[in-house]
This record gives structure tokens, C-alpha cells and sequence, in this order.
């Protein structure tokens, strides 16, 4: 058995929880030092060990401690007990973005990034063109990073960790954004990766992929280890204990809803050509996703946002207010955001959507319901014969007539 | 605060994000380089107007050098003192505006309130060699009285950096403090000698010497005084004087050292 590259022994780790959003000097000093906040575990007593070579999957529920164990890993957040040791040169990407400067060109990110990472000038520079290449990024490069979308943000992050030649790669959910084609390629670079002996650690929600991609699995509840071992086995048992299955989820249910709450999504309706709220649409009817969300304190530059799933989970389509250049300065108190759809373009089953609100960067979540609307499509115009999607084509031959 | 090992690692991260932070100040603007000294410049017009002028602060004569520009006698007090309240202004937004890359990814952190104050004393740097080069032209021969300024800019530099890491974590923590920051700046500016000369102030407590003692801890006072020293006056400062700013710029960087280790490793959470 090989060495292991992480240790991670015994490690707690508790957040605080403020009671107050903006602490300020001058509230400190009113309350005489004091203050008051509320201590909260998000992860207890985790042990874990990572064999060099293999690659290792975290799954477990939103808010099971999965990015904070990443996250202390990578020696972003320090336990409050336990210890961590790692071995070799170690890149992560966390959830969304991996630490760009907004106003600087990908081109100054990523010496910049590389740099940090503990790349010389001359390596960045003799690597630099498979950076850009691998992200598909070459007529961008010199943007300032703020103008990409948040897929090209992650491509650029992914590429930027992986080819900086890491001995461990310590992944977090950013695989599910990306078109088809560069997830192909990720995938490709992993195995690489893999057959180079180097160690990936990455966290999923997806269970089918961590069953395919991963050698050992460990699954968090609540910040404590409940299941370790061979992939399939845990992967497996979490199945079974209907973690596939979605759960129901309403804005009024707790675990489906994740965010700090500045801004909140009140409701998150499907609204007809008529106005009327409507859980049947047929395929190429108008309709409007309309969300409702509440501001108690002035947020600058929120991104709204949403997603569609399958019931199986295969994402089809995701868009957000930064993509579409539809961001207002600021909000505050109650508002409505709604998106037209001019045709709905999905065949007759059944769909989920996700709605979010994020700040400017897309890195902080306000607000995030997950599946928190399902609707069914009916059968309408067009009319085809299988699959998600309707694309609305139209057969022709100049051979026959029919 | 990291290891040895781990900051000699960053020595490539440390000049990138210094040049980075140079670029940020210097590139958007047509003027360049030379932008960073129309600051100064502005500073010492109105200055030199307000208080020799309105105000009527004598010229002091430069000993031995002989001098007696005011402009000049206060561009040496000034600068040192742009570039206190740089570096404690730029030092205070660096954690936050950084906070992307604390929050996304391993680095000593100590780097990012380094390589920002880093910045400042380049801008400081080329201040003075222009300072320099206009003295020469005013007829005071003072080259060889850079090396002793050198020194002091080492010394400042250590003083400005333990400001810098106490203010940059204590504003992830508070992010009122800016504002105390303002007001404390401007009374520190004018309770060191730097558009009046000190010996206003030692005739005005003549009879206190408490009172004096006491005006004289402000580090800033003699850091002043010693800048001026070497580059009007042409002379050294008292040694007892650069004994204590060498103690007092030590025990303020081990105090930014110690309260920014305390305070580090929460950052990445708190942001
Ligand atoms: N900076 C933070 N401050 C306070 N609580 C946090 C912070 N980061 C995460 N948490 C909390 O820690 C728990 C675990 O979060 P996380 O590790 O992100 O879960 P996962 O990645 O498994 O969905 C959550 O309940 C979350 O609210
Ligand atoms: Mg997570």
C-alpha cells in the first residue's frame, strides 16, 4: 500500500456565527469588546487517510462539512483541533473561481495565479500556451476576467490548477459547470492525471460519476464521517439511504436552502402567457420563471440565477443575470425578476428548477433553493419524439415526397 | 505568520503582486510614472502657500548646508509622511480587496500587506531621488547623504509594515476602522513637525519639558527631524534619536507580527 499523501486526524472546526452582519469598531466599542456570536460545528472529529495515487470522493447533503473539510485541506481555513498533514505541491479549485482578481486580464491571473501556486516566471511562461489552450480561451486572454462567464472562469481555474503539474488536486462541485465538450476534456485530464500517480480529492454531488471516477469514497453527515471505503460500496449505501431521490423541496425547507441571506428568494413561481401561475406548461408555450426575492439591507450587484435539471439529475441548462448582462447596481426591500421564455423548448416529463442569488464574482451564495420548483410539460408544438429537448426542426428531402 | 521556508517560496509571489500593485497605481493613467509625483507636488504648493505664505512659518536655514527654501525643507518631512499614510491606507484595503484569493487559495498572507506597502516604498523611493536631484540643483551637494536616508527608509519600513499588519486584519474584523484611521492621520499630521518647524514647538513648552518629552515619543517626530536632517541640513541625526526610532520601528513590526499571527489564520472565514 502506498504512503499517505493527506492526513487528516481528528480535525474540528467551528464557525461563528455573528449576530450582528456589520461589525463595526464603533458597535465594539459601545458594547465594551463584546462580541456576540453563536459557535457552530461544521466539522467534528474527521479522520481520514488519502493513499497516493487514488483518487477520493466526498459526498454527503449541502451543509455536510464537504468544502470546509476541502477547504482545510488546502490550509484555507485552520482546524480548531485535529491536525492535517499533506505531502508534495497541492492545487485546489473551490467551489466557482479559484481566486481571480476581477479587474485583472486571464493573462495576469494566471502568472498570477501560477505564481501562488509556486510557479516560476520562466515555468508560467514555457506552460502558458496549454493553460490558455486546454480553457479553450485564446481570443479572451487578454479581457479582464470580470467580462467571463462563469464557465470560462472555471475553465480557466481548472486549466490553470491541473497544468501546473500538482501532486494533489482537490476539487470542489466545479465539474458541473462547463459545456459537455470541456467536461469531456476534464474528464480526460484526470485520467491522465491518475495514471500519473497523482492524487485527486474531489467532491460531488454527482453520484454516479463519483462511483465511476473515484477509488474510495467517505460520506459527511453533518461534519462526521459516517462511511468510508471502496467507492462503489458508500456511494451505494448513500443511494440507498434516498439520497438520489430527490427530496421535495419548497422554499420553506431547511436543507434545501443554502446562503448567507442578505438577499432571499421568496418564491419562485412558473407563470403563463396569461399571468396565471401554472405547474403544466406545454412545450413551445411562452412562459415566464418569475422570482420574487426580498433585500432587508441594500445588496450591491446581485446575480440571479437559474437551472434546470432532470429528474435522473442530468443538468440541461443554466443561466444567470451576470451571463446575460442584466445586473442591476443595487437592490433593496422586495422585488420581482422575471425570465421570458418565448418558446419552452423541453419535450413532455418532468423537470426541477433551481433558483440562486450570488454576489457580483458568482462566488457567494445570498440565497440558493435547490430543485425548489417541478413542473411537468404537456405535449404542444412541436411535436418530437424523444429526449429533453425540443430543437424545432423541420424534415425536407428532395428525393421523395411524402 | 508562516515559516522562513515558506515566505523564501514566495519570493516570486511577492515581486509579482508588488508589480502587480504598481501597475494597478500607474497604468491607468497617461502620465505614468510621473503622475506619482504630482501628488507631492500638489501637496507642497498648497502647503508652501498656506503656511509660509498665509500663516507666515518661518524658513529655517539649513546647518550646516545653508539652505533656505521652504519648499524644499518641507518636501523632506512630507514624504516620509506620504508614505506613513500610504501604507497604512493602502495596507488597510489590501485583506478585502485580496479577499478572492484568501478565500480561494494557500499563500502566506503576510505578502499580500508586504508586497502592498512594498509598492509604497518605490513611489517613496522615486520621490526622493527626484528630492535629490532638485537639492543638487539648488546647489546643496547632498548624494552622499543618501546612503544615511537608505537606512532610514529600512528603518520606516519596518515601522510602516507593523502598522500595516495590525491595521489590515483589524479591518477584516472591523471595517469601520478606516474611519478612525482618517482622523487619527490627520492629527498625527500635524503633531509631528511637518509644516511648522520643532522649534515652535520646543519654545511654546519651554517651561514643560514633560510636555515635550512627551510630543517627542511620537515616532513620526524624529523620523521627520532625521529625514531633514540628512537631506537639508546635510548633517547626521542624533544617534540617541536613531537608537530609538530602531527600537520603536523593531517593537511595532514584532507587535504587527504578533497580532497579525493571532488574527491570520480566521481570515479566510471572516472575509
Ligand atoms: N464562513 C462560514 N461561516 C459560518 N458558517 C459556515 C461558513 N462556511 C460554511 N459554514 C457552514 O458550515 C456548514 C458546512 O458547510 P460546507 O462545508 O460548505 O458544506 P458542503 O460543502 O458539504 O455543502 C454549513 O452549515 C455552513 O452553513
Ligand atoms: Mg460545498
Amino acid at each position: 500500500m502506498a504512503d499517505p499523501v493527506v492526513v487528516v486526524d481528528g480535525v474540528s472546526k467551528r464557525f461563528r456565527l455573528y449576530h450582528e452582519r456589520n461589525r463595526s469598531l464603533k458597535a465594539a466599542i459601545l458594547r465594551a469588546g463584546r462580541v456576540r456570536y453563536d459557535e457552530f460545528w461544521a466539522l467534528r472529529d474527521v479522520s481520514l487517510e488519502i493513499e497516493e495515487g487514488i483518487t477520493y470522493g466526498l459526498v454527503g447533503e449541502n451543509g455536510s462539512g464537504k468544502s470546509t473539510l476541502l477547504k482545510c485541506i488546502a490550509k484555507i481555513l485552520r482546524p480548531d483541533d485535529g491536525r492535517i498533514a499533506t505531502r508534495g505541491k497541492m492545487a485546489a479549485l473551490l467551489e466557482l473561481g479559484s481566486g481571480f482578481h476581477p479587474e485583472l486580464s486571464g493573462r495576469e491571473n494566471v502568472f498570477l495565479n501560477g505564481s501562488i501556486l509556486g510557479l516560476s516566471k520562466r515555468d508560467l511562461t514555457a506552460r502558458f500556451d496549454d493553460i490558455v489552450g486546454f480553457a479553450g480561451l485564446e481570443r479572451f486572454i487578454d479581457q479582464p476576467v470580470k467580462n467571463y462567464s462563469s464557465g470560462m472562469y472555471v475553465r480557466l481555474g481548472f486549466s490553470v490548477a491541473i497544468n501546473i503539474d500538482p501532486d494533489v488536486l482537490l476539487v470542489d462541485e466545479v465539474l458541473a459547470v462547463g459545456d459537455a465538450v470541456f467536461q469531456r476534456r476534464c474528464n480526460e485530464k484526470f485520467a491522465d492525471f491518475r495514471r500519473a500517480g497523482k492524487t485527486v480529492v474531489i467532491v460531488s454531488h454527482a453520484t454516479d460519476a463519483l462511483r465511476t471516477m473515484c477509488d474510495r469514497v467517505a460520506w459527511l453527515k453533518d461534519g462526521q464521517v459516517v462511511a468510508e471505503g471502496r467507492s462503489e460500496d458508500v456511494v451505494d449505501d448513500y443511494v440507498d439511504q434516498g439520497h438520489e431521490d430527490r427530496v421535495e423541496v419548497t422554499p420553506e425547507v431547511a436543507e434545501s436552502r443554502w446562503g448567507s441571506g442578505e438577499v432571499r428568494l421568496q418564491h419562485v413561481t412558473l407563470v403563463d402567457s396569461a399571468g396565471r401561475e401554472t405547474s403544466h406548461p406545454s412545450t413551445g408555450d411562452a412562459v415566464t420563471i418569475r422570482l420574487r426575492y426580498r433585500a432587508d439591507k441594500p445588496v450591491a450587484k446581485p446575480v440571479f440565477g437559474l437551472a434546470l435539471e432532470t429528474l435522473d439529475g442530468t443538468w440541461l441548462w443554466a443561466h444567470h443575470t451576470r451571463d446575460a448582462g442584466f445586473v442591476p447596481d443595487e437592490i433593496v426591500g422586495e422585488g420581482v425578476v422575471d425570465l421570458h421564455v418565448p418558446n419552452l423548448m423541453l419535450q413532455p416529463g418532468t423537470y426541477d428548477l433551481s433558483a440562486s442569488v450570488v454576489d457580483y464574482t458568482t462566488t457567494h451564495q445570498y440565497d440558493y433553493l435547490r430543485r425548489c420548483l417541478r413542473f411537468d410539460v404537456e405535449h404542444g408544438t412541436p411535436r418530437e419524439s424523444g429526449g429533453f429537448v425540443a430543437l424545432g426542426g423541420r424534415w425536407v428531402s428532395d428525393s421523395f415526397v411524402a | 505568520m508562516s515559516s522562513v521556508a515558506e515566505l523564501a517560496e514566495s519570493r516570486e509571489l511577492f515581486v509579482n503582486l508588488t508589480l502587480r500593485e504598481l501597475r494597478g497605481k500607474y497604468k491607468r493613467s497617461v502620465l505614468g510614472w510621473t503622475w506619482s509625483l504630482l501628488n507631492p507636488l500638489a501637496n507642497m504648493v498648497i502647503f508652501s502657500v498656506v503656511f509660509r505664505y498665509f500663516l507666515k512659518v518661518a524658513t529655517t536655514a539649513g546647518d550646516p548646508s545653508g539652505l533656505k527654501v521652504f519648499a524644499l525643507w518641507l518636501l523632506c518631512g512630507l514624504l516620509p509622511w506620504n508614505f506613513l499614510s500610504n501604507g497604512m491606507s493602502g495596507s488597510m484595503g489590501t485583506l478585502i480587496a485580496n479577499s478572492n484569493l484568501i478565500k480561494k487559495v494557500f499563500f502566506p498572507r503576510e505578502i499580500l500587506v508586504a508586497s502592498n506597502i512594498a509598492s509604497w516604498v518605490v513611489s517613496f523611493l522615486l520621490e526622493l531621488g527626484v528630492l535629490a536631484l532638485v537639492l543638487v540643483v539648488a546647489g546643496s551637494f547632498v548624494l552622499p547623504w543618501l546612503l544615511p536616508v537608505i537606512g532610514l527608509v529600512v528603518v520606516q519600513t519596518l515601522f510602516v509594515v507593523g502598522i500595516g499588519l495590525v491595521l489590515s486584519v483589524l479591518n477584516v474584523y472591523f471595517r469601520d476602522v478606516q474611519h478612525f484611521i482618517g482622523i487619527l492621520l490627520q492629527i498625527w499630521f500635524y503633531a509631528t513637525p511637518i509644516v511648522y518647524p520643532i522649534s515652535y514647538v520646543r519654545d511654546a513648552l519651554k517651561h514643560r519639558h514633560v510636555l515635550f518629552t512627551l510630543y517627542k515619543l511620537n515616532p513620526m517626530v524624529r523620523f521627520v527631524e532625521a529625514y531633514r536632517d540628512c537631506l537639508y541640513d546635510r548633517r547626521f541625526p542624533p544617534l540617541l534619536d536613531t537608537v530609538f526610532l530602531v527600537g520603536v520601528s523593531v517593537a511595532t513590526l514584532a507587535v504587527g507580527v504578533y497580532v497579525f499571527t493571532k488574527l491570520e489564520p480566521k481570515l479566510a472565514e471572516e472575509l
